[in-house]
C-alpha cells in the first residue's frame, strides 16, 4: 500500500462517522426539525452500542443496540418538540447533556473492555485494482453502508413521492397540513431516522474505530455532523464532500505535522474548522445568496383551527 | 525512597516564607483522603491510574480511611471543588493535574490543618507537597528497543501538547534510541488533545502512513498503539497496561504507579509523620513501572532490562551529559554528571538529531 | 390514536410563574426514581443537592461565583435568541474576549500602570468578545452563510489560539516553560466584593445587564424590533426594521457580555491566562438561556439553579459517591421538562382517537 492509498484510507475512516450521523440529521432537518442532540444520540450509540457487543459477543447486536438507542432518544425528543411543540434548540441542547450524562451512567461497566477489529469486506478482483481498488473495494461495511445511504437518502428525498412530501413538510408546514400532509408522522419518522443514523455513527466509533469505549469519546463529532448539515446546503452529495473535506482536512494536518513543515500545531489543528467555513463562504458566493435552509426548520408546527 | 528535591530554593520565595510552623501533625485514627480528577475515572489513563491509587488505599488501612474523589473537574473551575472536599472532613487531598496548582495551593493557604498533595506542580506550602513521576526513565528504555526493533529506520511519538514533560518524553525516547542506533529518525505528532480516542488513532495511523514502524504514544487512550496493532507494527503501553487492547503491538508499557506512594502518604498523616515535600519518583521508587518485555527478541529484551537496572541502581541518567541541542551545541550541564531536575521539568528543546521543530 | 395541540388564547401568569415549578417537581422525581434504583436514598440525594448548599453561606457564596459567568452570558444570548439567531459560540467569544483584555494585563505586567489598566481590560474584553461575534453575524448578512455553522467552528478556533499563546508567546518566562502566563499584577486583578470573599465584580456587571436587559427589551424600540424579528420576520420587515443592523447588534451584544465574562473571570477568578479558561461556560449559557425562558428575570433564576446543580453534583459525588454522569443527565431532564411544561403551558393537547381525518 503506498503513503497515498494509506492516506486516502485514513481520511475515508475519519470521514464516515460524520457522514452517517449527519445523513440523519439531514432528513430530520429536511423535514422542519432542527435536532441539536446528535452529539447526545450519538454518545448513547456509542455506549449501548459497545455494552451490546460486549454483553452478547456480537458486533451486529451492538450495531442494532447503537441505533434503537439512538432511536428512543430520539423519541424523547419527537415527543417534546412535536407533541408539546417545545422549543426545538433548547430541547435538542437538552437532549446533547441528557445523552452524554446517561451514556456515561451506561458505559461505566464496561470500561476497559475491548472489541476485536471488525473484518473488512474485501471484494475480490476490484480490490487489486491500483490506487483506487483498496480504497473503494476493501473498506469495512460501514463504509459502504455510509455510501449506499448517502445515494438512498438522496433518491428517497428527489425522486419519491414521500421525499415528496417530507420536502413539502420541511418548507412550509402550514400549506402542507392544509393539503392533508400528515405533517406529525412524517416528522416523528424523519427524527427517529436521525436517531438511529446517529447511533449507528456512535456504534461505528466504539466497535470499529476504536473498538472500546470511554466517556465523552464522540467529542465534538455530533457538533461538527451539525454544522456539516449546514455545509452541505441541506443536499445528500454535497454532504459526502462536506464530510470528507473535513475528514481531509483533520487527516492532512496530521501528516503535514508528521512531515515536518515547523507551522504551529495548533495552527493546523485549526484548519479543519477554518477550511469549512471558508469552503461553505465560497460555496454561497457561488450559489448566491439564498442556501436551501427549509422555509419550516426549527418552527414549531401548531395547526391553525 | 522517593526521593529527589525538585527544585529546591526555585520553588518560590513567596510560598516558602510561608513555611512558618507548619502544624504539628498527630497520630489519627481515622483518615479522609480525597481526590480530585481532571478527567472522568473512565479515561483509561491519567485519572484511571491515579483512581488506581485511590482504591489501593482503602485496600492498604481497612476501616481506618475512607476515600472520596470528584472527577472531570474543569481546572478553571477547581477551587471550589477542593475546598468542598477541605470542607467535608478530609484531612488529605490530592490534585491531580497541573492546572489545579493556584487553586490547591490557595485552599492550602486556607486549611493549614488539612494536608495537600498536588501532582506534577512546583509550588509548595508546609501543607502542601508537590509530587510527580520521572517518565522520562522509562522513555528511554523504550526508545532503545525501538531503536533496535525499527526496520524502517523511523520511529514515532505521538505527543498530547509541546509542554515540557512531553518535550522531555520525546528527547529521552530518541536519545534511547540514538543510544542504540545513530542513523534512527523520528517523527513526531501533537494530537493536541490528552484524551480523544478517535484522533489520537487518528495521528498514530499518519505516522504509520509515513513509514514508522515503532509508535511511542504520550496522549492517554489505548489508540494509538491499537492503531499500531492493526498495521501489524509495535508500539508501547501509556500509563495503564494496554496489552489487552494490542497483544502482539505492546512490547512493554509505562505504567503510572501510584499505589506505593499514595499509601505512604496516608500512613504519614495516620502515624502523624506527615511534612511538606517535593518528590520526584522514578523505576527505583517503582513510581513508574515496566510492563513484562514482550513480543521482542530475548537480545533486545535482555537490552531493556538491563537499561532498566542501571536506571533503577542510579548508574545510568537519560539525561547524561554531554546533551547535544538541536543546533549542535552542547546544553550547559546544570546537574551531576547529568541535566539538572530543573532543566529536565522544564525542557523546551530538542536534541541533536531530531529534526521537527518544537511548536511554539 | 393521536393528539392535537391547539393554543391557549388566555394563559395566566400565574400559570406561566408555576410551568417551571412542576417541571422541577417532575424531574426531581425522575431523578430521585434513577436514584432509588441505583440503591441509593432520594432523600438523601435531594438534601445533598438541594437542601444543604441552600442552607450554607459558604455554598450560597460559591453559588454566585459560578452563576456570575453564567448569566451574564445567557443574558447576551437572549438578545440572539430572541431574535431567532443562534450565537451557539459564545465559548469563543468568551475566550477571545478573555485573551484580548488579558493583552493589556500582560503588557502592563511589571509596569507602574496605574488605575486605568482594569477598566481598559474589561472594555477590550467586550471590544474582544464583540468583534469575535460579529464574524457570524457579518458571514450571515453579507454572504447567507448560516451562523450556527460559522460560531460553533470559531469556538474550536478561538480555544486553539488561546492554546497557541499560552503556551508560546505570551508563556510566564519563569513558569518553568508551563503553559501559561505570568499572574496579573493587582491593578489587573478584578477584586471581590468583599474582602475575604470570592464572589468579584463580574457579579455586578452580571445584575447590570439583567437589569438593563429588561429596561430595553420591555421600554425600547430596539427591544420591540427584537420581538418582531423573532416572533414576524415579515411583519418587521414591513415596519422598516433591518434584519442585517438587528443581526450586528444582536451578535455584538451576546458577543460582548460573552467577553466581558471572559476577562472578568480570568482577572477575578483565574488570575493568569492558562490553556483552558473556561468549563464550558459559553455552552452551558445556552442551557441557562433557555432555562430562563430568555427572559431577564427567568435568566437570573435559571443561572442559579444550574449552579446549584453543579455544586450539588459535586457534592453528591463527595457525600454520596454519585456519580457526575448523573448530575448531567438530570440537567438535561430539568431542560427538558422545563421546555415541555412551558409548551404545555401555551398549548391544550387533546387526545383525538384516529378516524375521521388521518
Amino acid at each position: 500500500m503506498t503513503t497515498f492509498e494509506a492516506i486516502l484510507l485514513t481520511i475515508v475512516t475519519a470521514s464516515t462517522p460524520l457522514l452517517i450521523a449527519a445523513l440523519g440529521e439531514l432528513v430530520a432537518e429536511r423535514s422542519g426539525v432542527l435536532n441539536l442532540g446528535v452529539e447526545g444520540m450519538m454518545a448513547m450509540g456509542a455506549a449501548c452500542s459497545f455494552a451490546a457487543a460486549v454483553t452478547f459477543d456480537s458486533t451486529l447486536l451492538g450495531v442494532a443496540a447503537g441505533m434503537l438507542a439512538g432511536a428512543l432518544m430520539a423519541a424523547l425528543f419527537a415527543l417534546v418538540v412535536l407533541g408539546f411543540a417545545a422549543n426545538q434548540v433548547g430541547s435538542g441542547l437538552a437532549l446533547t447533556i441528557f445523552g452524554l450524562g446517561l451514556s456515561g451512567l451506561i458505559g461505566a461497566p464496561f470500561v476497559g473492555a475491548r472489541r476485536d477489529p471488525v473484518a473488512p469486506v474485501d471484494i475480490p478482483g476490484l480490490s487489486d485494482i491500483p490506487v483506487i481498488g483498496r480504497l473503494f473495494f476493501e473498506q469495512d461495511l460501514f463504509v459502504y453502508a455510509s455510501i449506499a445511504l448517502t445515494i438512498l437518502v438522496a433518491i428517497y428525498l428527489t425522486r419519491t413521492r414521500s421525499g415528496l412530501t417530507l420536502r413539502s413538510i420541511g418548507e412550509n408546514h402550514t400549506s402542507a397540513n392544509a393539503l392533508g400532509m400528515p405533517v406529525w408522522r412524517v416528522r416523528f419518522w424523519a427524527i427517529l431516522f436521525g436517531g438511529a443514523c446517529a447511533g449507528l455513527a456512535g456504534a461505528y466509533l466504539a466497535l470499529v474505530y476504536t473498538r472500546f469505549w470511554s466517556p465523552g469519546m464522540t467529542a465534538g463529532r455530533g457538533w461538527i455532523a451539525l454544522a456539516l448539515v449546514v455545509f452541505a446546503a441541506w443536499r445528500p452529495g454535497w454532504l459526502l464532500v462536506g464530510a470528507y473535506i473535513f475528514g481531509a482536512a483533520t487527516v492532512l494536518q496530521l501528516h503535514a505535522q508528521a512531515a515536518q513543515f515547523g507551522v504551529p500545531s495548533q495552527l493546523l489543528s485549526a484548519v479543519p474548522y477554518l477550511a469549512t467555513i471558508i469552503a461553505l463562504l465560497l460555496l454561497s458566493l457561488r450559489h448566491g445568496r439564498a442556501i436551501g435552509a427549509p422555509g419550516s426548520l426549527g418552527a414549531p408546527f401548531v395547526p391553525d383551527r | 525512597m522517593l526521593s529527589g528535591k525538585i527544585f529546591g530554593a526555585l520553588a518560590g520565595a513567596a510560598v516558602v516564607a510561608l513555611a512558618a510552623t507548619g502544624a504539628v501533625a498527630q497520630p489519627k485514627d481515622k483518615v479522609k483522603v480525597g481526590f480530585i480528577y481532571v478527567g472522568p475515572v473512565g479515561d483509561h489513563g491519567w485519572s484511571y491510574q491515579h483512581d488506581v491509587g485511590r482504591q489501593a488505599i482503602e485496600k492498604a488501612f481497612p476501616g481506618k480511611v475512607t476515600t472520596t474523589f470528584v472527577e472531570s473537574v474543569p481546572e478553571a473551575d477547581s477551587e471550589r471543588a477542593i475546598e468542598q472536599l477541605a470542607r467535608t472532613g478530609h484531612d488529605l487531598i490530592f490534585t491531580t493535574s497541573f492546572g489545579f496548582m493556584e487553586p490547591t495551593l490557595k485552599v492550602a493557604k486556607k486549611y493549614p490543618n488539612i494536608k495537600f498533595e498536588h501532582a506534577t506542580g512546583f509550588k509548595r506550602a508546609p501543607n502542601l507537597s508537590t509530587y510527580a513521576a520521572k517518565f522520562h526513565e522509562g522513555r528511554y528504555i523504550i526508545g532503545q528497543i525501538a531503536g533496535k526493533m525499527t526496520k524502517s529506520n523511523t520511529i514515532g511519538y505521538v505527543g498530547a501538547f509541546p509542554i515540557p514533560e512531553v518535550v522531555a518524553g520525546i528527547n529521552a525516547f530518541y536519545l534511547g534510541a540514538q543510544s542504540v542506533n545513530p542513523n534512527v529518525k523520528i517523527k513526531i505528532v501533537f494530537a493536541n488533545t490528552w484524551y480523544d480516542p478517535a484522533k489520537e488513532g487518528d495521528a498514530a495511523k499518519a505516522l504509520l502512513d509515513q513509514g514508522v514502524d515503532m509508535l511511542a504514544q504520550h496522549t492517554d487512550s489505548p489508540a494509538p498503539i491499537q492503531a499500531a496493532e492493526a498495521r501489524g507494527k509495535f508500539g508501547f503501553g501509556q500509563a495503564s497496561d494496554m496489552e489487552r487492547f494490542a497483544p502482539k503491538a505492546q512490547l512493554t508499557a509505562i505504567v503510572d504507579n501510584w499505589s506505593d506512594y499514595y499509601v505512604a502518604r496516608t500512613k504519614a498523616v495516620l502515624d502523624g509523620t506527615w511534612k511538606s515535600e517535593d518528590v520526584w519518583g522514578g523505576l527505583a521508587s517503582n513510581m513508574v513501572v515496566m510492563t513484562p518485555y514482550k513480543n521482542m527478541p530475548d537480545d533486545v529484551k535482555k537490552l531493556a532490562q538491563d537499561t532498566e537496572a542501571a536506571i533503577r541502581s542510579g548508574t545510568l541518567n537519560p539525561f547524561k551529559c554531554p546533551v547535544i541541542g538541536q543546533d549542535g551545541k552542547e546544553i550547559e550541564c546544570k546537574g551531576k554528571g547529568a541535566l539538572s531536575d530543573e532543566q529536565v521539568l522544564g525542557m523546551n528543546f530538542y536534541v541533536k538529531g531530531i529534526e521537527d521543530k518544537i511548536p511554539q | 390514536m393521536r393528539f392535537e395541540l391547539t393554543p391557549r388564547t388566555n394563559v395566566s401568569p400565574v400559570m406561566r410563574a408555576l410551568a417551571p415549578v412542576a417541571a422541577f417537581i417532575v424531574s426531581f422525581l425522575i431523578a430521585g426514581f434513577v436514584i432509588w434504583l441505583m440503591g441509593r436514598s432520594p432523600i438523601a440525594a435531594f438534601e445533598v443537592y438541594v437542601t444543604q448548599p441552600l442552607s450554607d453561606p459558604w455554598s450560597l457564596q460559591e453559588l454566585l461565583v459560578k452563576a456570575t459567568p453564567l448569566a451574564l452570558i445567557a443574558i447576551g444570548l437572549s438578545y440572539c435568541f430572541r431574535a431567532n439567531l443562534w450565537n451557539i459560540g459564545a465559548e469563543g467569544q468568551y475566550v477571545i474576549g478573555a485573551v484580548l483584555g488579558s493583552w493589556l494585563a500582560l503588557r502592563t505586567h511589571g509596569t507602574e500602570a496605574g488605575l486605568w489598566v482594569l477598566p481598559l481590560m474589561l472594555l477590550l474584553g467586550i471590544i474582544g468578545g464583540a468583534l469575535y461575534g460579529l464574524i457570524p453575524a457579518f458571514l450571515k448578512t453579507r454572504f447567507g452563510v448560516n451562523e450556527i455553522l460559522t460560531s460553533l467552528m470559531l469556538v474550536y478556533v478561538a480555544q486553539l489560539i488561546l492554546d497557541y499563546l499560552v503556551r508560546g508567546p505570551w508563556r510566564d518566562p519563569k513558569g518553568f516553560n508551563f503553559p501559561q502566563s505570568v499572574t496579573f499584577d493587582p491593578s489587573a486583578t478584578l477584586p471581590p466584593i468583599l474582602e475575604a470573599g470570592r464572589v468579584h465584580y463580574g457579579a455586578v456587571f452580571a445584575a447590570t445587564a439583567i437589569v438593563l436587559t429588561a429596561v430595553i427589551l420591555g421600554r425600547t424600540l430596539f427591544g420591540y424590533r427584537l420581538k418582531l424579528t423573532g416572533d414576524a420576520p415579515r411583519a418587521a420587515r414591513f415596519a422598516g426594521f433591518s434584519s442585517k443592523a438587528t443581526t450586528m447588534s444582536v451578535f455584538a451584544i451576546s458577543g460582548g457580555l460573552a467577553g466581558l465574562a471572559g476577562i472578568s473571570e480570568v482577572s477575578g477568578q483565574i488570575g493568569q491566562l492558562q490553556p483552558s479558561i473556561s468549563p464550558g461556560y459559553g455552552f452551558t449559557a445556552i442551557t441557562v438561556a433557555f432555562l430562563g425562558r430568555l427572559n431577564p428575570i427567568g435568566i437570573l433564576v435559571a443561572a442559579l439553579v444550574v449552579a446549584l446543580t453543579f455544586i450539588g453534583g459535586e457534592s453528591a459525588q463527595i457525600m454520596l459517591k454519585l456519580p457526575l454522569d448523573l448530575t448531567q443527565a438530570f440537567q438535561g431532564i430539568l431542560l427538558l421538562c422545563v421546555l415541555a411544561a412551558d409548551a404545555l403551558v401555551s398549548y391544550r393537547i387533546r387526545f383525538v382517537a384516529r378516524g375521521g381525518g388521518k
